[in-house]
């Protein structure tokens, strides 16, 4: 009988579009609605998955820091999140999506395009922004979650010397221009999407966006105090390697979401097979990262090095990110596992240059995440050459102008703390409070 | 009265503890500590980087016995901590010159 109950409305649901016997008009699911409904469920699962990213990023951040500083990483990370939201409202979803609507056709939307505007309170498909398509609210949190990304990706090379406020300052810069203008070339229906540069769900147009932002960041920050002393570097053991691990499995669980989302599509049993295509290549992209990693660290280092196990599985999971759908699972598995072995041989090649990065966020999304979008002429439909001038606009470009807002910042307020205060721990300097209050001297 | 300072890998204090009891000896003071001696620190490797252990942790004890005790004492620890490598720790005997149970103001040999 219980059963009996759920099915029947099931039933309905299948036959009406098919039987077209619309007794009551609001009831009525037809096939173009059905389809809008899927659709739109799509982008809200996946958002909030890709949401609960910030929280995988935070605790990654948060385990791999020093004690003295975690509370001040937990702030960036809900401060960059928010603000990202509210830059995503007011500048960036117009500016990243134009609709054809450019001031420099295929490159610039304008400077401040309006702001976001959701579709009206309990609209029917005809009154829908795009019928074929989605409803914008759920377009919208999905493509938001992807742009906040970006700046969690900052956040963690930067970690332990760089001030609040202008950090802060230049997330709402990233995500409110940076990076929506780089990634409109493409998914706002640009230039480079007219070239053919494919990139499914942002190896490059999110990942290595983030990373070359960071990139420039480290550069213009200089490394933490002792990092590197007398031509040797010197390790700082992260906090909390459980929580690093916790932050690893989260951002596995919303790549789902990342990956499987970008889809676009779910009303068809095509578009329900490839997204489900998606999670298993996601999924064993990242197995394979992180195995790779513990074989590579067992080997060069004698021991496994768990931190390398976390950035590895991580590796995976941007290198497939270009192309999650066309490869078979094996390769998915070899992609991953190139993308791995790259973090782990680039850690340390990032020391050598003395550029500090915290979490190994630049060779993790950078690195790997150029090695993904190059990896689509392997499996999915684009060019070499097209792969390259992709990557090189969009990274070359995020660090170009990332560089110029650090420099400027440098100059204006300054963005690193002073000697005593990163020595200290920028909890107790900035805050004025600690993660971890019982285990401290006092 | 002899005062015996022990340092021991931290894995041998159970071993070391039952040993000390079964021989008579009724109190202790353990301690953890980091030091060095001809072990002299170790590497390990963090993402990459090659870094230097300094100080290995070890176990300090601290035991006050009767003269002639001490030979016992010192015999039982050496047997059940030494484990052959490099790093089984140090034993040094010092003269205590005097006692005392807070209890009950018993002295010496009577306050042990």
């Amino acid at each position: 009988m219980k059963l009996q109950k759920i099915l029947l409305p099931a039933a309905a649901l299948v036959a009406l579009p098919v039987t077209g016997f619309a007794q009551d008009d609001a009831a009525t699911v037809g096939a173009d609605e059905f389809v809008w409904i899927m659709n739109s469920l799509l982008f809200l699962i996946g958002g909030f998955l890709v949401f609960f990213m910030a929280a995988g990023f935070a605790m990654l951040e948060g385990g791999l820091v020093r004690s003295k500083n975690v509370a001040m990483q937990m702030t960036k990370n809900v401060g960059l999140f928010s603000i990202a939201a509210i830059m995503y409202w007011l500048i960036g979803y117009n500016l990243m999506y134009p609709l054809g609507d450019w001031a420099i056709e295929g490159y610039f939307s304008g400077l401040f395009p309006s702001v976001g505007v959701l579709e009206a309170v309990g609209i029917t498909l005809a009154d829908a922004d795009d019928a074929a398509y989605a409803s914008t609210g759920s377009d919208y949190i999905f493509q938001l979650m992807f742009c906040a990304a970006t700046a969690s990706i900052v956040s963690g090379a930067l970690a332990e010397r760089i001030k609040l406020w202008p950090f802060l300052i230049f997330s709402a810069v990233l995500t409110g221009f940076i990076y929506p203008l780089t990634a409109s070339w493409t998914w706002g229906g640009g230039w480079l999407s007219e070239a053919g540069f494919s990139d499914f769900a942002g190896s490059t147009i999110v990942h290595a966006c983030g990373a070359a932002a960071a990139l420039a960041g480290a550069i213009v920050l200089g490394p933490r105090i002792g990092k590197y002393k007398d031509g040797k570097v010197n390790p700082m053991p992260g906090s909390n390697l459980a929580l690093a691990t916790l932050g690893m499995f989260i951002l596995w669980l919303g790549w789902f979401g990342f990956n499987g989302g970008s889809q676009l599509a779910m009303g068809t049993v095509g578009d329900i097979a490839d997204v489900s295509r998606i999670f298993s290549n996601t999924n064993m992209a990242a197995a394979s990262g992180a195995v790779t990693a513990l074989i590579l660290t067992q080997i060069l280092y004698k021991k496994v090095d768990l931190t390398m196990v976390l950035n590895g599985a991580l590796a995976g999971l941007v290198s497939i990110t270009a192309e999650p759908l066309a490869p078979t699972l094996f390769g998915a598995l070899w992609i991953g596992a190139i993308g791995s072995g790259i973090v782990v041989f680039t850690i340390p090649l990032l020391d050598k240059l003395k550029i500090d990065d915290v979490v190994g966020a630049i060779p993790v999304h950078g690195f790997a995440g150029i090695w993904g979008t190059i990896a689509v002429i392997f499996y999915g439909d684009a060019s070499l050459g097209t792969q390259l001038l992709g990557i090189v606009a969009i990274v070359g470009s995020v660090f170009v102008l990332a560089l110029i807002m650090w420099l400027i910042l440098k100059a204006v307020v300054g963005i690193r703390v002073g000697e005593e205060e990163e020595i200290n721990g920028l909890d107790m300097a900035e805050l004025g409070m600690e993660a971890y209050p019982e285990f401290s001297k006092g | 009265m002899k005062f015996i300072i022990a340092t021991i890998k931290p894995f041998k204090l159970e071993e070391v503890r039952e040993a000390l009891t079964e021989i008579g000896v009724r109190g202790m003071m353990v301690t953890e500590i980091k030091g060095f001696g001809s072990q002299s620190g170790h590497t390990e490797i963090y993402r990459g980087a090659e870094y230097a252990v300094n100080f290995v942790p070890k176990i300090k004890l601290e035991i006050v016995v009767s003269a002639d005790m001490a030979d016992q004492v010192i015999e039982a620890i050496t047997k059940t901590a030494r484990t052959g490598k490099i790093g089984d720790g140090k034993i040094f005997v010092l003269d205590a010159q005097q006692a005392i149970r807070v209890r009950t103001g018993e002295t010496d040999g009577d306050a042990l």
